[in-house]
């Protein structure tokens, strides 16, 4: 397993098009999602239409913070230097009240269990903010 | 069109680490074999799909294939789907000869992303890098992981399916880890993603495989030995990202199963032997799942006791498949189903008449499944 880059930088997320708003708005404290002016559907990752009705028709909107643990895996292996000194490590697939899922950390001294209720946590990574979640 | 179009022949090169290698040639190798197996004549073929190799991607790979082999085939090019897209190529071609597009069909792949690139099974998944997402064997992870909670699924259940297929593995002497595995064994084996251990992924090997189709009608008139019929195919694609799944546990596998046994005249307890695509346990139980040999959350249950061993109700991966024959993505699971409908595999099940064979790609995002039978 050897074709992680060779830095020590942060893998940081792409700030062009809809990522300036997504990682600027949690660098403000708030994580936004977007919702269709059409269907009413709403989702993230940020796409520039619709995944339900293809509508370009949409508005972000500030998730209320509670959450959902759906699954969850804890890396033993680093496969990108940042993590090495992090192993092991905890990445897990949350879902807002709201609806859409993300990708995210939950962390926290309870054993995680399917469907236990998260909050959600924004925390500073150097100059990036990332939305973690931790068990209420 | 079920049993209209055969398999006639197979080829392979060897299994494991071949450097020095690139992919054209390890294609022309196996390809070349198949050939001979078939009994056909290079000139014959007017059909050339290939699917494209993991380790160096590449525009118009399919045509540089044909010019390093010397053919300007009808039908022709690769198709991106990953793992699935050896059996949908194969479908591809059964469709094509059944309605005349082309007649003599080499479906062919060859990779080495063990002595070349292995990125593609290690890069990040998009932004979510940032929170460490990267790699394939977690994506599979959290499938397992869900797949436990709601179902009571145990690291020892996944164990036994690493357990039945290593064996397999040993007892064939072209199989790349002829190492065999006890389920105590297992249960040392290192996490890699928990709950994934090292001994529930799959290799990382160099190689290439290639099947030979054609009409029946062609094959009874070219005398090919014991031509394999495809009796049926079928196709789905969950494609969403893990995240963005409503239900972790469920993918379209379900519907490609259905499809393909459907077109067969067939239900999973009509299949003999099964080659089910294992580029980690999890998967195994899941299309088991999903083909209907077992209630959906069943599957754990299901695998233990033997079941999927040589002897057992469902001999699975008689070769070793991806956990020890070779981790290339699928054709040598077809192979595999060739040879136990020909009778002569090294562990072959003692009057097979029926196979199914699952191939499927990124995490679960594509599948396709082919059911064969015995030769005429």
């Amino acid at each position: 397993m050897s074709a992680a880059p060779e830095t020590l930088e942060f893998p940081a997320p792409d700030m062009s098009g809809l990522g300036a708003h997504y990682w600027g708005a949690l660098r403000e404290g708030r994580l936004e999602f977007q919702r269709c002016g059409a269907c009413g559907n709403a989702w993230l990752p940020p796409r520039s239409e619709c995944p339900k009705c293809l509508s370009p028709q949409w508005k972000w909107e500030a998730a209320s913070g509670k959450a959902k643990l759906i699954s969850w895996v804890v890396y033993h292996h680093a496969y990108h230097p940042w993590f090495a000194k992090r192993v092991p490590y905890n990445v897990s697939v949350v879902e807002l009240a709201e609806g859409p899922r993300l990708i995210s950390n939950v962390a926290g001294e309870r054993p995680l269990k399917m469907d236990m209720p998260l909050q959600l946590s924004i925390e500073r990574e150097g100059e990036w903010a990332l939305a973690r979640f931790k068990p209420v | 069109m079920r049993g209209n179009v055969v398999i006639a022949g197979v080829g392979q090169t060897a299994f494991g680490k071949l450097p020095g290698r690139g992919t054209i040639s390890l294609n022309i190798e196996a390809c070349r074999n198949a050939l001979a197996d078939a009994g056909v004549e290079k000139s014959a073929v007017d059909a050339l799909l290939v699917k494209p190799p993991t380790s160096n991607p590449e525009f118009m790979y399919g045509s540089t294939l044909a010019t390093a082999m010397g053919l300007q085939p009808r039908v022709g090019g690769s198709w991106d789907q990953g793992g699935a897209a050896n059996i949908s190529l194969i479908s591809f071609a059964a469709m094509a000869i059944e309605h005349g597009q082309c007649e003599i069909a080499l479906v062919t792949y060859a990779d080495n992303p063990r002595t070349g690139s292995r990125h593609a099974y290690e890069k990040a998944w998009g932004d979510d890098a940032a929170y460490g997402w990267f790699g394939v064997p977690a994506g599979y992870a959290m499938l397992a992981r869900r797949h436990m909670e709601q179902f009571g699924t145990t690291s020892d259940q996944l164990g036994e399916i690493a357990v039945a297929i290593r064996n397999h593995g040993a007892a064939n002497p072209n199989a790349q880890l002829r190492q065999p595995l006890t389920l105590e064994q297992y249960r040392q084996s290192k996490w890699v993603v928990d709950p994934l251990r090292r001994d529930d992924c799959c290799l990382v090997s160099d190689g290439a495989a290639a099947v030979v189709l054609m009409s029946a009608r062609r094959a009874k008139q070219m005398g090919v030995k014991k031509p394999v019929p495809i009796l049926g195919f079928g196709q789905g694609q969950t494609s969403w990202e893990v995240p963005q799944r409503l239900d972790l546990t469920h993918t379209q596998a379900e519907i490609s199963g259905a499809t393909a046994l459907k077109m067969a005249g067939l239900s999973a307890k009509n299949i003999d032997v099964a080659q089910i695509y294992d580029c980690f346990t999890i998967t195994v139980l899941m299309t088991l799942e999903a083909y209907g040999f077992a209630p959906k959350g069943q599957g754990g249950p299901f695998v233990t006791g033997g079941r999927l061993a040589h002897g057992g109700a469902l001999p699975t991966n008689t070769s070793g498949g991806l956990l020890s024959e070779t981790g290339m993505p699928g054709l040598q699971l077809v192979l595999e189903g060739v040879r136990q409908m020909r009778g002569e595999a090294t562990t072959q099940v003692k009057g097979a008449r029926t196979c199914i064979v699952s191939n499927q790609g990124g995490i679960m995002h594509t599948h396709s499944t082919l059911v064969l039978g015995e030769p005429s």
